[in-house]
Order: C-alpha cells, then sequence, then structure tokens
C-alpha cells in the first residue's frame, strides 16, 4: 500500500513540477559534427523532402476528390477504370526518383565503408552492461561504466542534465584524426552509436566489425547502445571526448603510465584493508549491476552473494567462478576485464563485505599464479 | 459435393448449427470458424493492447515509475508477439474464412476439418505464450525479434516454452494457407476467372504462397534456437563456432515476408472499400493484381534492411538498399490506383470508407519512413531508434489494423444482418485516428532526436514528445473498448440490413441474404 502511495506521490509530484525544464521539442535529426553525419544528413533530407512532394501531389488529389467528388455535392461518378499509359507513367516517374536518390547514397556508403590509413585504432567492446574501450596502439585500456545515479533514476532526487547519458570514463579521441573503430562484444549484441558522428556499428560476439570517424569540433558527444541487450539495455549510454591532439598525446602518455603502474600493483604485498577498499570499487564498477551494491542479487537471474555458499565457502571454486564465469548465465569471465589487483580485491571484498567476515584474503601474485596454472 | 446441392436448398435450415459449445468446439462451419478468429483476435489486440498501455505508462515520464525493466522488457516483447501471431494474423484469417467462400461462390471452404484443427490450435498456443508470464524467471524479454544469443543463451528458462508456442503458431498459420490456396484454386464458381477474382482473393491468394514459404523458416530458426538450448548445439553461439548473425538472417527472411503477410489482405479489403463508397470501378485491377505480386516476390530480396548496422559486405548492402528502393514502386502504384478509384468519383464517408481512406494516407506515410530507411547511410542513423517504431506501427496501425476495422464494419451487416450504429462508428474512428496519430507521429521525432527503442526510461530531452505520445496511446486503448460496444450491440439487433447495403459494393457476397445463411452456395453461381 505504501510503495504505491509513494508511487502516486511520485507521479503527482513529477507532474508538477517543472522537471521537464531540460526537455526539447526537437523534430529533426541533427547534422552533427563529422564529415559522415554531415552527407547522412543531406540524404536525409533530399529523400524527406522527394517525400513530402510526391506526398502533397498524392495527397493533393485525393483530398481534391474528397472535397469536391461527393455524393452529398451531387456529384454523378465517372466510370472509367483503367488507362495503361498512366500505370506505365506513375511506375516509370518513382523508379526514375529512386534511381536518381540511389547515386548519392552509394557514394556517402561507400566511403563510410572506407576503414583504411586510420590514425588511431579503438578497440570497442560491449559488455553486458558497459563498454570498454582498448586503445591498441598504446596498450591500454578501460571500461566506460553509466555513471547516473539509481536515486536519479528512482526519482529519488532530481535528475542531472546528462541524466542517463553520463559515463565515469568517457572514450577519448583526437580532432581531425581518422579513428578506426574496431567492434565487438563479449556477451550478447550491443550497437555503439553516436548520433553526431554519424556512425552506429553493432557490437557482436565472435565478429569484429569496423567504422570509422573524424571529429572535426571538440567536445563532449553522446549516444546510447541501440541493440537490446538485456535488462540495463537503456543505461549503457556512449561518451566520447574530442580533444586536441597535444592534449590527446598527454592524455594518452598518463594513460600509459597508469597502466604501467597497475602492472607493478601485482608485485606489492596487500594487506586486507587495502584489498577491501580497492574492491569496493571494483565491485560497484564491475559487479553491482546485477549482484547489487549490498549484495543481495536478483534472484533468480543473478544470485545474491551475501551469505551465500560461494563467497563463504572454498575459495578456489570462488575464483574460478569469477576467472572463468559460468557458461550458460549472464555470469561472465572477469579473467581477462580485471586486473590481477581488481579481481583478488573484488573477491576478498566479496568474502569481507555485508557480513560475510571471513577474514580471509587471496592476494594479486596468487590470482596471477592461478590464472597461469590453468 | 454435388449430391448435396441438389438435396439441400440455400435456405434450408434443417442443417443448422449444433446447440450449445459443441457448436464451436466440433465445427467445420466457415462462418462459425471464421467468428472465432475474429473474436480471438479481438482478444489479443486487448491482451496486447493492455500490454501496450503498461508500456507507455512507464515511458510517461523519465525516471522509472510503474515497472522494473525486467518486466518492461517482457511487455515490449509480448506486445510485440500478441500483436503480430496473436491479433493481426488471426483476424486476417477470420475474414478469409467469412468471406472467401462467399466471394467465390463456394459453399464452405476446401478443407473443413483441417479449418477447426487449424483454429484450435491458436488458444493453445497462446495459452502457453501468456503462461510464460507466470514462469520462474519471466516471459520472453528478448523483443518480438528475439535475436540470439540474447534469446538463447542469455534468455530466461520460458524461452522453451515460446518456441513451442511459435512451432502451433507455425503449424496453425500453414493450415490455414494450405486451406485458402485449395479453396481458391478449385472451389471458384464457374465463370470466375482468376483475372475475375475479387481482390480480397487475390491478396489472400499470394498471402497464403507467402506464409507457406516463411512459416516453415520460422519454426527452423525457433528449433535450431531449442537446439542451442536444450541439446548443446551451437547454431548462434559464437564460443563454440556458431554465428548470432545467421539467426538475423533466418530471422528476418521470414521476418519481412511477414510484414507483407500483414499488410497485402488489407490492400484487397481496401480494394473493395474504396470503389463501394466512390461508386466506380476500382482503378487499375490489373496492375493492382500485379502490383501484390511484384512486392511478394521483391518480399524475398530485401530481408537484409533489417540489418545494415551488422556489418555485411558493401555488396551486400547495396544490394538490399536498391531492392528495398524498388519495393516501394509497386506499393507506389497501389497507392495511386486507391486515389485514382477515388478520383471523380461520387463519394461518401461511412465508417468502412473513413477507416480506409485514414488507411491509405496514413499507410502511405509509414512507406514514406520506409523509403526514408531504405537508404542504408541514412538507416545507421534511424535504425533502432524510435523512428523505426513510428515506420512500423504507421504500417501496422492504420495499415493493418485500419484495414481489419473497415473490413469489420463493411461486412457486419452481412455477418450479422444488422446495421451497426453509424454514429458510434464514426467516433470509433475520430478518436482512433486522433489517438492513433498523437502516439506514433511523436515517434519519428524521438527517433531522429536521437532515442534508441526499447528502452524503459530516456534522456530529458526525450520527455515531452514521449508524453504526448503516451496520451495519445491511452486515448487510442480507450477507444477499442468503443469498438467491442459497436459490434456487441450490432450482433443484437439493430436496423435491419438489406443483401447489399451498400450502394456501390459489388461481388457474390453481396447476393446472399444478411445475415448470410449458415449454409450458402450449395449450388454454385453463374460468373458471367
Ligand atoms: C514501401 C515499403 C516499405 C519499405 C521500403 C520498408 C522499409 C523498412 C526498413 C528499411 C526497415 C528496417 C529499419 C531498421 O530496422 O533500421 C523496416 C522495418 C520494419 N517495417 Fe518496413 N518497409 C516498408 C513497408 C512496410 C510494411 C507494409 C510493413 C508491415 C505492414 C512494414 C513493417 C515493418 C516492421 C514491422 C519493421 C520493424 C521490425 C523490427 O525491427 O521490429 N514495413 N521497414
Ligand atoms: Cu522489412
Amino acid at each position: 500500500m505504501r510503495v504505491h502511495a509513494k508511487r502516486a506521490g511520485v507521479l503527482l509530484g513529477g507532474l508538477m513540477t517543472p522537471a521537464l525544464s531540460m526537455a526539447d521539442w526537437t523534430l529533426n535529426m541533427s547534422p552533427g559534427v563529422t564529415g559522415t553525419s554531415n552527407e547522412i544528413f543531406s540524404l536525409h533530407m533530399t529523400i524527406l523532402w522527394i517525400c513530402v512532394v510526391i506526398g502533397v501531389v498524392v495527397f493533393g488529389v485525393m483530398f481534391w476528390s474528397i472535397f469536391a467528388h461527393r455524393k452529398s455535392s451531387g456529384r454523378k461518378p465517372a466510370n472509367f477504370h483503367e488507362n495503361t499509359l498512366v500505370e506505365i507513367l506513375w511506375t516509370i516517374i518513382p523508379l526514375v526518383i529512386l534511381v536518381v536518390m540511389a547515386i548519392p547514397a552509394t557514394a556517402t556508403l561507400v566511403d563510410m565503408y572506407d576503414t583504411s590509413e586510420a590514425d588511431v585504432d579503438i578497440k570497442v567492446t560491449g559488455y553486458q552492461w558497459r563498454w570498454k574501450y582498448d586503445y591498441i596502439d598504446d596498450d591500454f585500456g578501460y571500461f566506460s561504466n553509466i555513471s547516473t545515479s539509481d536515486d536519479e533514476i528512482y526519482n529519488r532526487t532530481a535528475k542531472s542534465e546528462n541524466y542517463l547519458l553520463d559515463v565515469d570514463n568517457p572514450m577519448v579521441v583526437p580532432v581531425g584524426a581518422k579513428i578506426r573503430l574496431l567492434l565487438t562484444a563479449n556477451d550478447v549484441i550491443h550497437s555503439w552509436w553516436v548520433p553526431e558522428f554519424g556512425v552506429k556499428k553493432d557490437a557482436i560476439p565472435g565478429f569484429v566489425n569496423e567504422a570509422w570517424t573524424r571529429v572535426d569540433e571538440p567536445g563532449i558527444y553522446r549516444g546510447q547502445c541501440t541493440e537490446l541487450c538485456g535488462v540495463k539495455h537503456g543505461f549503457m549510454p556512449v561518451v566520447v571526448k574530442a580533444v586536441p591532439q597535444d592534449e590527446y598525446d598527454t592524455w594518452v602518455a598518463e594513460q600509459k603510465e597508469a597502466a604501467q603502474r597497475e602492472r607493478e600493483l601485482t608485485e606489492k604485498d596487500w594487506t586486507l584493508e587495502e584489498l577491501m577498499v580497492r574492491g569496493e570499487k571494483a565491485y560497484a564498477s564491475a559487479c553491482a549491476s546485477c549482484h547489487q551494491a549490498d549484495g543481495s542479487g536478483a534472484p533468480p537471474a543473478f544470485p545474491a552473494l551475501k551469505g551465500s555458499q560461494i563467497a563463504l565457502e572454498d575459495m578456489d571454486a570462488h575464483l574460478d567462478v569469477v576467472v572463468n564465469g559460468v557458461s550458460g548465465t549472464a555470469m561472465q569471465a572477469f579473467g581477462d576485464q580485471l586486473s590481477e589487483v581488481d579481481l583478488a580485491a573484488v573477491i576478498t571484498y566479496e568474502r569481507n563485505a555485508w557480513g560475510n567476515d571471513t577474514g580471509e584474503m587471496i592476494t594479486p601474485k596468487e590470482v596471477f599464479e592461478y590464472k597461469n596454472q590453468e | 459435393m454435388s449430391a448435396v446441392a441438389d438435396t439441400h436448398a440455400q435456405d434450408d435450415h434443417h442443417h443448422g448449427p449444433a446447440k450449445g459449445i459443441t457448436r464451436w468446439l466440433l465445427t467445420t462451419n466457415h462462418k462459425d470458424i471464421g467468428s472465432m478468429y475474429l473474436i480471438f483476435s479481438f482478444t489479443m489486440f486487448l491482451l496486447g493492447g493492455a500490454m501496450a498501455m503498461v508500456i507507455r505508462a512507464e515511458l510517461f515520464q523519465p525516471g522509472l515509475q510503474i515497472v522494473e525493466p525486467e518486466f518492461f522488457n517482457q511487455m515490449t516483447t509480448m506486445h510485440g508477439l500478441i500483436m503480430v501471431f496473436g491479433a493481426v494474423m488471426p483476424a486476417f484469417v477470420g475474414l478469409a474464412n467469412w468471406m472467401i467462400p462467399l466471394m467465390v461462390g463456394a459453399p464452405d471452404m476446401a478443407l473443413p476439418r483441417m479449418n477447426n484443427w487449424s483454429f484450435w490450435l491458436l488458444p493453445c498456443a497462446f495459452l502457453i505464450l501468456v503462461s510464460t508470464l507466470f514462469m520462474q524467471g519471466g516471459a520472453p524479454n528478448f523483443g518480438w525479434t528475439f535475436y540470439a544469443p540474447l534469446s538463447t543463451t542469455y534468455g530466461p528458462p520460458s524461452t522453451t516454452f515460446f518456441i513451442f508456442a511459435v512451432h502451433i503458431m507455425g503449424v496453425s498459420s500453414i493450415m490455414g494457407a494450405i486451406n485458402v490456396i485449395a479453396t481458391i484454386l478449385n472451389m471458384r464458381a464457374p465463370g470466375m476467372t482468376l483475372m475475375k477474382m475479387p481482390l480480397f482473393v487475390w491478396t489472400w491468394l499470394i498471402t497464403a504462397f507467402l506464409l507457406i514459404a516463411v512459416m516453415p523458416v520460422l519454426a527452423g530458426v525457433v528449433t535450431m534456437m531449442l537446439m542451442d538450448i536444450n541439446f548443446g548445439t551451437s547454431f548462434f553461439d559464437a564460443s563454440g563456432g556458431g554465428d548470432p548473425v545467421l539467426f538475423q538472417h533466418v530471422f528476418w527472411f521470414f521476418g519481412h515476408p511477414e510484414v507483407y503477410i500483414m499488410i497485402l489482405p488489407a490492400f484487397g479489403a481496401v480494394s473493395h472499400i474504396i470503389p463501394a463508397f466512390s461508386r466506380k470501378p476500382l482503378f487499375g485491377y490489373a496492375s493492382m493484381v500485379y502490383a501484390v505480386g511484384a512486392i511478394a516476390l521483391l518480399s524475398f530480396v530485401v530481408w537484409a534492411h533489417h540489418m545494415f548496422t551488422v556489418g555485411i559486405p558493401i555488396a551486400g548492402q547495396l544490394f538490399f538498399m536498391y531492392a528495398t528502393m524498388l519495393i516501394a514502386v509497386p506499393t507506389g502504384v497501389k497507392v495511386f490506383n486507391w486515389v485514382a478509384t477515388m478520383f471523380r468519383g461520387s463519394l461518401t464517408f461511412e465508417a468502412p470508407m473513413l477507416f480506409a481512406v485514414a488507411f491509405v494516407i496514413l499507410f502511405t506515410i509509414g512507406g514514406f519512413s520506409g523509403l526514408m530507411l531504405a537508404i542504408a547511410p541514412a538507416d545507421f542513423q534511424y535504425h533502432d531508434t524510435y523512428f523505426v517504431v513510428a515506420h512500423f506501427h504507421y504500417v501496422l496501425v492504420p495499415g493493418a489494423i485500419f484495414g481489419i476495422f473497415a473490413s469489420a464494419y463493411f461486412w457486419l451487416p452481412k455477418w450479422t444482418g444488422h446495421m451497426y450504429d453509424e454514429t458510434l462508428a464514426k467516433t470509433h474512428f475520430w478518436l482512433s485516428f486522433v489517438g492513433m496519430n498523437l502516439a506514433f507521429f511523436p515517434m519519428h521525432f524521438l527517433g531522429l532526436a536521437g532515442m534508441p527503442r526499447r528502452i524503459p526510461d530516456y534522456a530529458l530531452q526525450f520527455a515531452d514528445f514521449n508524453m504526448v505520445s503516451s496520451i495519445g496511446a491511452f486515448m487510442f486503448g480507450a477507444t477499442q473498448i468503443l469498438f467491442l460496444v459497436i459490434v456487441v450491440k450490432c450482433v443484437r439487433g439493430g436496423e435491419k440490413a438489406a443483401a447489399n447495403p451498400w450502394d456501390g459494393a459489388e461481388g457474390l457476397e453481396w447476393t446472399v441474404p444478411s445475415p448470410a445463411p449458415y449454409h450458402t452456395f450449395s449450388t454454385p453461381p453463374e460468373v458471367k
């Protein structure tokens, strides 16, 4: 009962507050910020106007008949019912229009398919429900998760400007460079879309798709996953930050250094407390979307970890599930997704958080050995 | 057959319907079976509609208010499946059952017992499908297009029941199609050559061939899923060497002809209604027939236009783009012919005509957006956004559904022997028309502004149009109760209908009394 009252309250509140001040009445596609998106926009406008003109003619004749040829105004029906010439004309004319339309469409398509001679290669991997960006030329990569809070989604606080379109780590690209995207997925099919680039390509497990873009304007560009990929399909935004080349170079240098530091961390001797701190963060980004922040899960699809056998008993079994996943379920193999440090931290965290007080920990080195013994 | 014709006159009532429930369970009468199909279809229409109301209620505002994303996905999936397989297709089979024998002057369908069986399979299939809502893990949640591996490796446990339900529906459709073909090819009245057949019969003949060609493909794809889920194969599982894209090719090889299965019979019905209320013969009968044939043939070579973003090679991309653009040509020819039929007629606007005229206008708008979607580079922007949702609702709601309403009002006097209430029917039309446009037109804008489809929550810039759309949807949904009222009222009584209640209507169905007697055309009529 109370839940219903609360929901009704939220609904009413939402209706009355100007929460929609952000909203706008955009009618048309945006021309975007790349050559491709501009070409697409002009194709879109051309075909739209062709449709409008045909529509005006066809509906014009029709409305004329509706108004002028009514029985109530004493009209006697004509009796014609065939005319081969007219039939041929209205087959040929549309055909010609379409051929004319096909020419620029073909040119644009050929251009979109030309992924050669790229300056930067980025591998984009879709996961349920986040993106991973690997800068394969520079040997680093990271996950990009939605950063909109549950409180916003469930209407407990005001929604921020980029509600549902914000991530923790955006993809970063240099302006003016040709970026080649290599798209794949780890679990189900996703689709990577940034409307302002005019790039949408499916990320399919077992396939590597290619797309490219060249962004002319620095800025932050937002899109979303566009292929239904499960419960949180609506919650995996794409955010790309385009920066000038020198800024990009600095950023890459920092990322490479950070990646190097990460690798060194495996060697370090970790304490339980340190692992717990790190584990909480890693859990929030990798695990909480299914198993929930408080470990309660969402049975039956996503089992609880709090008080669970897997988190309280045999360590090796726990390690196996996290590293190798459980095939046939949504539990992915995190062995390749997370660093040894994060794997160790997450497992340690799961064994010691939410009242799972085993006091047990596993070190990054042990995880490393486990992974390499296989 | 001829023995029957000799001994029973048309108005002989001693072979009337059986009494009680057995009449419906065991009937082999095409009129009874037609009615059952229509009632079943309307029930499913209300159920699928209720699910749409849940979807639109959740999308009324940004944020999650009413349902959780998991249930939302079940609603979009079940809504699509129920509307396509439960509402639209059975409605057309119902119309075919009622009208094809009356139009070709046959005493019944060619295979009456199979007819009974193909109907009764449907409630079974849908009982199974709907029961998945109550199963552990919930109903199918992967969209009506059920792409693998979301529907296989990652599907809920109820997926196997869904597959079984699809198999049963498929069997039912194929039997229905065989029956239609057998009836049309063998039981036409003497003198009714193919090129004298009413267009509804023509479009159904072609639809039936499409059904026989593609329902087995659908059965094949769900069987492959069944194997992947339960028997360890990897047709669609990349980690086992399978190919998730194969799923889409097979699905859309079924799926595109399927969308024409849902519209061709409506083309046929509208081609009777417009001439009737224009009091003028259909313009370009022969070209209408050829256009339907061309659409049907082309519909087999355009399937990958649903897959422009999956990364097929450019040659394939170009082929499917050109073929899809080409299909707009015969579609255009049909529209031009309807308009030419109205031109210089003597028009009146009773409910069937209102729905038929709205059909032509709004279906054409859906055709225009289809043409836009056919332009592959532009489709990269449109694909999987609300623009696509707008497109297919424009071809399906004012297309298929308005076509069905138009047919229902057109033939209700023949079925019930009474005129329906014209004022209520016009109210039904106008509320549906306004509601439908309010619900679906803004979806074009949402899609162009970048709103993906199949999401339970959206960014703030989409809020306004979503609210408008939801209001339109509630209006459209509520209005459909009125249709139920009108039909019930018409069955129970009303002004007596003449054998031919419309001045301009032509065809054998108008030569029998209204209501059509339980047995008609025991002696075949002569067609000159
Ligand atoms: C002029 C004729 C038509 C053309 C050129 C056309 C073109 C297209 C294209 C290219 C798409 C794919 C859009 C995408 O997913 O990106 C599409 C989707 C669709 N069309 Fe059409 N179409 C036409 C007529 C029809 C008709 C007559 C129907 C049904 C009565 C129909 C029903 C659908 C449906 C249901 C979808 C979406 C399926 C889904 O993804 O769920 N279309 N159409
Ligand atoms: Cu299609």
